[in-house]
């Protein structure tokens, strides 16, 4: 489902800063795969590379068999099988919920407004908060707009869902609510790859945990391996810190 | 003294100083006003203003002399009314159709009244107001529109509109209105053969455009990057990712710069004046000279554009009252 081969990208700030740096990996239908590792390792950069946030200096990346890379590719048309789910939610604050969660499905899956509704409808019921509705973004609590972004990204019934630090800019009360849509959709089958620290989610519904360094992808393994006896000395020191 | 000192800061007692002090400061103004007229010698005539703003014009249509009625020509609101004498002499009266009150064919004695009617109508003073108007909901319109590809054309990556917007920014920005506005009446109008009004418009629209633009891109840069990736992230291309989520946001944000600009701009087409347009201060200097009374003739000029650029106030914090609903 997703292949990575060989990436290199670089970014040129103030400093060189080598954000990938030779990562190889797959994700194949069905699996739900955790990266983590230390701030500034790439784990980000290297999800927003999945569906071309960010471009790459060298290699390849195939989602569900297109090449993003190849400069023939409709990048809006794999996009729009790729969910994303941000750390800052980004919703969009000048339209209610429903809005959100129905405006990419009339403008770019080019459903009618009733059906876009509809199934707007269902997904808001699905993460919880059918009544938020016809509500703003700013009248809801950061669990909440978490669970619209959930919501408005499966809308286009993607193929994959990409999350990145989707709890880490919520209050502790509020993670367990977002954690808990998270755990359904993986539990439903739904192929995902994930940025996040939370090790409960990692253990309970994870195929593999991915641990990145530096740029590098250092080490992968089931979860049960990463956290209980890892080989690396790197990922050991990481996880006593925030274990 | 204790007690005075209380009062002083007493926030009840300074706020009612205060108001006291603001009425005390306009009537200063409104004597010291009075006092200088005084002085200069100058006698005010405001029964001359109403009219040219409104006036009423009575006339009565006569015959010149005995005839008959050999034709009515209707033309527009009007009607021709065609005589001829003995010796075969045509003559013409033109009066409003509906108060016609005769016939082909039928006599009329000299000093027959053959219509008689009084119509309001606007002065000079109104008749500049309407084309300031005019020239300015065009230019405004226009400038928007201007404005709006000018900066998208601004924050484009690629090199020819990215440059071409900076030129046009530049090279409006850099020039004085009242030469742009000479340009576009003396060569732009020449070669493309534009009347006058038109010229006014363009290049008051081309000016506005030029800091609109600037407003534009200020407003979208002002939009979080997490907006658009968002919406790429939904499979958005950018032009619906801009026209639905971006500019929405931007447009509300810059409303207040904007009306400002507009704002100006309507006081900006008083310049066109120059290239024979009579809007409202032409028109005010044309009274001006034909009354000599100066003083009354701006004042009122002064208030109508008050009136129009106060309506813009009124209507973009309406607008802004609306779109805070999300908020």
């Amino acid at each position: 489902m997703i292949e990575v081969r060989n990436v290199y990208k670089t970014f040129y700030s103030r400093h060189k800063v080598e954000a990938l740096v030779d990562v190889t990996m797959r994700v194949t239908r069905g699996e739900v795969v955790t990266i983590i590792g230390p701030s500034g390792s790439g784990k980000s950069t290297l999800l927003r590379c999945l569906n071309h946030l960010e471009t790459i200096d060298r290699g390849e990346i195939v989602i569900d068999g297109i090449p993003l890379t190849d400069s023939r590719t409709n990048i809006n048309a794999v996009r729009a099988e790729v969910g994303m789910v941000f750390q800052s939610f980004n919703l969009f604050p000048h339209m209610t919920v429903l809005g959100n969660v129905t405006i990419a499905q009339t403008k770019v899956r080019k459903r009618s407004r009733d059906q876009a509704e509809e199934i707007a409808m269902t997904l808001l019921q699905k993460v919880g908060i059918p009544e938020k509705a016809r509500s703003y973004p700013s009248q809801l609590s950061g669990g909440q707009q978490q669970r619209v972004a959930i919501a408005r990204a499966l809308a286009m019934q993607p193929k994959i869902m990409l999350f990145d630090e989707p709890t880490s800019a919520l209050d502790p009360e509020m993670i367990g609510e977002v954690l808990d849509v998270m755990k359904t959709l993986a539990r439903e089958g739904m192929t995902i790859c994930a940025v996040t620290h939370e090790m409960g989610f990692a253990r309970e519904v994870c195929d593999r945990v991915v641990f990145m360094d530096e740029g590098r992808i250092v080490e992968v393994g089931t979860p049960g391996k990463i956290f209980d006896s890892p080989d690396h000395e790197r990922t050991k020191a990481f996880l006593a810190q925030i274990l | 003294m204790g007690s005075l000192k209380d009062l002083l800061h007493n926030p009840r007692f300074r706020h009612a100083a205060s108001w006291t002090a603001l009425v005390v400061i306009l009537a200063g103004l409104v004597a010291g006003t009075f006092h200088t007229t005084k002085r200069v010698d100058y006698i005010w005539r405001w029964e001359q203003i109403p009219r040219y703003v409104l006036f009423k014009d009575s006339r009565v249509v006569e015959a010149e002399d005995d005839a008959t009625v050999v034709a009515l020509d209707v033309a527009g609101g009007d009607t021709v009314i065609v005589v001829k004498d003995y010796l075969d002499m045509e003559s013409y009266y033109e009066v409003p159709s509906d108060l016609v009150n005769v016939a082909v064919g039928q006599e009329i004695t000299r000093g027959q009244v053959l219509a008689q009617w009084e119509r309001w109508k606007p002065g000079l003073l109104l008749q500049g107001l309407v084309l300031t108007l005019e020239i300015s909901v065009l230019s405004i319109a226009l400038g928007i529109f201007i404005g709006l590809f000018t900066g998208l054309a601004r924050l484009s990556k690629s090199p020819a509109p990215k440059w071409l917007a900076i030129g046009y920014i530049e090279l409006i920005r850099g020039t004085p209105l009242l030469v742009q506005i000479y340009i576009f009446y003396f060569f732009v109008g020449q070669v493309f053969r534009l009347s006058n009004f038109m010229a006014g418009v363009l290049a008051l629209s081309v000016f506005a455009g030029a800091y609109v633009a600037e407003i534009f891109r200020a407003g979208i840069q002002s939009i979080h990057r997490g907006q658009m990736e968002a919406a790429r992230s939904l499979g958005m291309s950018y032009a619906l990712a801009m026209r639905y989520i971006i500019l929405p946001q931007a447009f509300k944000r810059i409303l207040p710069p904007l009306a400002g600009q507009f704002i100006s701009l309507i006081k900006d087409s008083s310049l066109v004046g120059v290239i024979a347009l009579v809007e409202l201060t032409r028109a005010g200097r044309e009274i001006g000279t034909s009354t000599i009374n100066y003083f009354e003739v701006f004042f009122t000029v002064a208030a109508l554009y008050l009136i129009l650029t106060f309506s813009l106030s009124m209507l973009v914090q309406f607008l802004e009252r609306r779109f805070a609903v999300s908020d």
